[in-house]
């Protein structure tokens, strides 16, 4: 299977009578990004639990490239009341790290302040961090992250994607990245797979964009709808407070 | 030295106590309480059976609390039942089958108070034994499977995904369940065991913030009730294992005043005047 680190071949998940999802196939690389997108229940997730194999394919096969790490950012987690855990605890969660490479990952998320705080004190934001410092910690091979921007403001988003960008840069894993906005995470895709319970259509995401079978889904990109550019004029540390706030003002 | 049956009646309870913090906090981290209860309520089966067939009591009663712990995961598997469900149609109907054939082996003769709140006062050699050499193998195999086991109950998949084998870590840890119940059926008994487990786990979780921290706390607060508790007992000539879960109900109580909260509280006016 050459220089793949993942592979799906024609997967398919079947389950109380009906295909969760069918037909998939896909491929991930050392240093490659690629993303699913699709509409709620279009069988996201389910397919990225195919290529962890968490989940058996009842269709097709699934093949893991042998000894790689593999890192996995889920999208739902939740942190029951009685587990006492700090930042630095659930870093350390399947692999015994060294403080040097607890602190670089939680730098790079900018969360390195909350590394004895407890898990449960969190916001939204800084958990999400969290999830992604404790995945990139162990430096994997194979990353997946499953909606890992959920319950974030918009600045936040394009902050967690500009971490991710950094991540491959550093460490050169193969990211399977799963999203509900193609738009966000354009720039950093290279490949893009538009999931509906099938796989409608894929390609380089300029190519998608323009596919019929997208544009049928998600709506062509009307200008008035466009993204709003929301030119940030000053930068949050990571405990809200503004590092340079506009001088003209 | 071991002659002396409150002697032996310590040793056993600290034995139990040591296993017992540990085991109780996956218990409360896992929501499986009721777990807990069933395989205990199940006990009375396989103590009937040990009687009926001159058979060891702790293997008897470890060998059906497997079998209902396996006949959960089958019923988990085979209907859409949610767990509770489950839980109190096996609890009670191994419960209800132990008294059938308790009340038909009618040669049985089972001290049956002892049976649902333990008599730690008689345990003898073999029971001490019990304790310490399957407790020391109970704690040795947790220790082992203490990462897979701890990641999984923090998200089974996120275990899986990266390597860790948590289905095994998972039944292991409910044979770790079933031995300590087998083993401390004698020692608290049938309806009070479960609270051996969560008690001073839950008090302890008013104490600590870190994991490992909550599991060798609540191992503490185990000893002292059971110490504090067998002393009590035989100062008042009180029954035994509910004076130990008494002891530990009061360290809980304890454990909820708010130390820290009331020393900054005190600072403050303090700082104020």
């Amino acid at each position: 299977m050459n220089n793949s680190l993942v592979e799906l071949n024609n997967c398919g998940v079947f389950r109380n009578q009906k295909w969760l999802v069918r037909g998939v196939s896909l491929k991930v690389s050392q240093g490659e990004i690629v993303t699913l997108i699709g509409p709620n229940g279009s069988g996201k997730s389910t397919t990225a639990k195919m290529s962890l194999d968490i989940l058996k394919p009842d269709e097709g096969t699934n093949t893991i490239k042998k000894d790689i790490r593999i890192s996995y950012v889920p999208q739902k987690i939740s942190i029951d009341w009685s587990l006492p855990l700090r930042s630095i605890d659930f870093v350390n969660l399947v692999t015994k790290h060294k403080t040097s490479e607890i602190n670089d990952a939680l730098e790079i998320t900018g969360i390195q302040h909350l590394i004895n705080e407890d898990v449960r004190n969190l916001s939204g934001g800084e958990f999400q961090r969290l999830l992604m410092a404790r995945a990139i910690a162990k430096e994997p091979h194979f990353l997946v992250l499953d909606e890992p921007v959920q319950g974030v403001d918009y600045s936040g988003e394009i902050a967690l994607y500009k971490i991710i960008q950094e991540i491959v840069k550093k460490i050169n894993c193969g990211i399977l990245l799963i999203s509900h906005n193609l738009h966000v995470v354009m720039s950093q895709t290279d490949y893009v797979i538009c999931l509906n319970g099938h796989v409608c259509c894929s390609g380089i995401p300029s190519s998608v964009i323009k596919d019929q079978e997208y544009i049928k889904l998600f709506g062509s990109i009307d200008p008035t709808l466009s993204l709003y550019k929301h030119n940030h004029d000053h930068h949050h540390l990571p405990d809200g407070s503004i590092k340079e706030a506009d001088k003209n003002k | 030295m071991f002659d002396d049956f409150i002697i032996r009646a310590f040793v056993a309870g600290i034995g139990l106590a040591l296993i017992t913090g540990p085991l109780g906090c996956f218990i409360i981290w896992r929501r499986l309480s009721y777990f807990g209860d069933t395989i205990a309520h199940s006990a009375l089966l396989g103590v009937v059976i040990a009687y009926a067939m001159n058979f060891n009591l702790i293997i008897a009663v470890f060998a059906v609390s497997c079998f209902i712990a396996l006949s959960l995961l089958f019923l988990q598997k085979r209907t859409n039942l949610p767990d509770d469900a489950l839980l109190g149609l096996l609890a009670h109907s191994v419960l209800a089958i132990g008294l059938v054939l308790l009340g038909i082996l009618s040669f049985i003769r089972i001290d049956l108070m002892g049976l649902l709140f333990g008599d730690i006062l008689s345990v003898n050699i073999t029971d001490v034994l019990f304790v310490w050499v399957g407790g020391s193998i109970v704690l040795i195999v947790l220790i082992l499977i203490w990462r897979p086991l701890f990641a999984a109950t923090v998200n089974l998949e996120l275990a899986k995904a990266e390597g860790l084998n948590a289905d095994l870590a998972n039944a292991i840890f409910t044979i770790l369940i079933a031995s300590v119940i087998a083993i401390s059926i004698k020692i608290v008994g049938i309806l009070l065991i479960t609270g051996l487990l969560i008690i001073p786990a839950a008090a302890s979780r008013n104490l600590s913030s870190t994991p490992i921290q909550m599991a060798i706390i609540s191992s503490a607060i185990g000893l002292v009730s059971v110490v504090l508790g067998l002393q009590t007992s035989m100062i008042w000539n009180s029954p035994t294992g509910p004076t130990i879960l008494a002891i530990a109900l009061g360290v809980f109580i304890l454990t909820l005043i708010p130390l820290k909260k009331l020393l900054i509280s005190k600072k403050k006016i303090e700082l104020s005047n």
